[in-house]
């Protein structure tokens, strides 16, 4: 679909209580609520006139400060009309419900956010670490996440009676 | 009554078919593959989160380390959502040469890729006529930027400089031998009886799974579903240039090999129209808050040199924000989603690497199949793992 407003209309007609508006990246862009995320999801996938069947892409941002903390962004797509749409919503340390019933695509994006902010997704089928290794302690992408480690720059002392 | 016992066969990190350092932990009935789970991060370095901590031009070149078999796909993602956040349209003469680099990178890495799948596969001869033209390929890149793999030659705002002299001639002469090079492979594989046994109904992937795990690129094209970014989201004046999007209609692995051969012989195409219509022009954008001077500008000018000084030294502020920008690398969609907040250094960059998706669906692809199959199935995904990882 070329017309993104048409497109706008279409949407809003179909969830209602949602509020869309056109955000930045340029394309029709939807916010909402935490509790309803996977209800809406749902309807844009398997709604005959919508039928966002692709995921393009899942990831979060981390807004340190901000109540709640973290916004997750979808990006869907629907092979039908060829339109893309983004929708978000937002979320504390407390997690959200998993997309990856809707789209298997998300069981590997949901674990990277799981790995980077430490966001856990209830139902999900194999919520583990997907980078870093299974021991390894905090979550990178945290805005609080140190750049380097607190011994980066002490030299590196080989203890040859210990040896 | 027998139990039934799984044999559990680890496969990688150091496995040769898996190009790079892949894990896969298959589940075996027999020969059969019950279950397999890949393990990927071994080569995870957080670019996203060195991108937080640099200026806008010093996270150009590590777009570069993602996909490091086709550099100036990177690079041209990357500048695409920095433009789009600046708000600059850059010089039809910089988005011509942009889209005749990018073929070329596609070309030296499907090429690759036969070579290497070939070998994969057992036809060693593939190897050393594919790794030929890709040498061929990449000198015609390294002309432009001095690197092999590492360009860093899209530079937003436009390009690092102009095209050297000569290169409008390598470049000719290089596409024009292609095509003879590209009916020799076919000679050697389309109808080889051994290549198909390997290739046909091996591997499997449905248009709707496909679909379903967001795989993109000459994949899910096998698969047949007509989604390139070129034709649906066209960027640097791609919708000026006659072109076709070959489809499969298996959606095996024989299917990926016809359709990359197909894309090949498509980019020829559009940086033969690329040269015929070159036109003049500027190659950088006017916007000198966001674009450094000319080298020769700043070994002459104070004023350009402090300017120069100033858009390396303290960086350029794009306006609050959001970008996403896709493109079609040899892999698939590419995206770059960067949010900036008004500072020098971007808030949040994500990466969506299309490998990495793609190797999602691996596990759907192999079940069932024998152990010798996840080598081919792997194999035609066209992975890189330092795009998967980041």
């Amino acid at each position: 679909m070329s017309d993104n407003s048409e497109f706008l209309k279409i949407l809003s007609g179909k969830l209602s209580g949602v509020k869309i508006v056109p955000t930045p990246p340029g394309e029709p862009s939807a916010m909402v609520e935490k509790d309803s995320i996977h209800e809406a999801l749902d309807h844009l996938k398997y709604d005959r006139d919508l039928s966002f069947n692709m995921l393009v892409d899942l990831f979060a941002v981390d807004y340190m400060g901000e109540e709640p903390r973290f916004e997750i962004v979808y990006i869907l797509r629907s092979t039908k009309h060829n339109g893309r749409i983004v929708v978000k919503t937002r979320t504390g340390d407390e997690g959200l419900d998993t997309v990856s019933d809707l789209w298997p695509a998300a069981n590997f994006l949901e674990r990277e956010i799981y790995d980077m902010f430490g966001l856990p997704f209830a139902n999900h089928p194999d919520l583990r670490r997907i980078y870093t290794p299974d021991d390894f302690v905090g979550h990178p992408l945290r805005k609080e996440f140190p750049l380097e480690g607190e011994d980066f720059d002490k030299p590196f002392v080989v203890d040859l009676e210990k040896e | 009554m027998a139990e039934t016992k799984y044999m559990t066969i680890n496969m990688g990190p150091q496995h040769p078919a898996t190009h790079g350092v892949l894990r896969v932990v298959l589940e075996l009935d027999g020969e059969t593959i019950v279950k397999s789970t890949p393990h990927i991060g071994y080569l995870h370095r957080g670019i996203e989160k060195i991108f937080e901590n640099r200026t806008y031009w010093q996270g150009q070149p590590l777009t570069d380390r993602l996909d490091y078999t086709s550099g100036m796909s990177n690079n041209l993602a990357y500048c695409l959502a920095v433009e789009k956040l600046l708000g600059i349209e850059i010089p039809k003469r910089a988005q011509y040469i942009r889209v005749m680099l990018s073929e070329l990178q596609r070309i030296a890495a499907h090429l690759l890729w036969v070579a290497t799948h070939a070998l994969d596969m057992g036809a060693m001869t593939v190897l050393f006529y594919g790794f030929r033209e890709r040498e061929n390929c990449l000198k015609v890149l390294e002309t432009v930027s001095g690197a092999r793999l590492m360009p860093d030659y899209i530079r937003f705002g436009g390009l690092r400089e102009e095209l050297p002299g000569g290169f409008i001639d390598m470049a000719k002469s290089f596409i024009e031998e292609l095509p003879g090079r590209i009916d020799e492979y076919e000679t050697l594989l389309t109808e080889n009886v051994i290549w198909k046994g390997r290739t046909k109904n091996v591997g499997f992937l449905s248009a709707e799974d496909a679909i379903a795990y967001g795989v993109t690129g000459p994949v899910l094209r096998a698969s047949g579903v007509n989604y390139d970014v070129r034709k649906a989201y066209p960027y640097s004046s791609y919708e000026e240039f006659d072109f076709e999007i070959p489809l499969g209609t298996h959606g095996d692995i024989y299917d990926r090999y016809l359709v990359r051969l197909q894309e090949m012989r498509q980019s020829i195409r559009i940086v033969t129209q690329a040269i015929e219509r070159l036109p003049e022009g500027p190659i950088k954008v006017d916007a000198p808050q966001y674009v450094p001077p000319e080298k020769e500008d700043v070994a002459n000018d104070m004023a350009a040199l402090i300017r120069h000084f100033k858009i390396m030294a303290d960086g350029i502020k794009p306006p609050k924000g959001e970008a996403y920008a896709s493109i079609e690398s040899s892999k698939g969609e590419l995206g770059f989603y960067i949010i900036s907040d008004g500072t020098e250094r971007p808030y949040r960059v994500r990466i969506r690497p299309p490998s990495f998706l793609n190797l999602g669906s691996v596990s759907k692809m192999i079940q069932g199949a024998l152990v010798a199959d996840v080598v081919a199935a792997i194999g035609s995904l066209d992975i890189v793992l330092g795009e998967i990882d980041k």
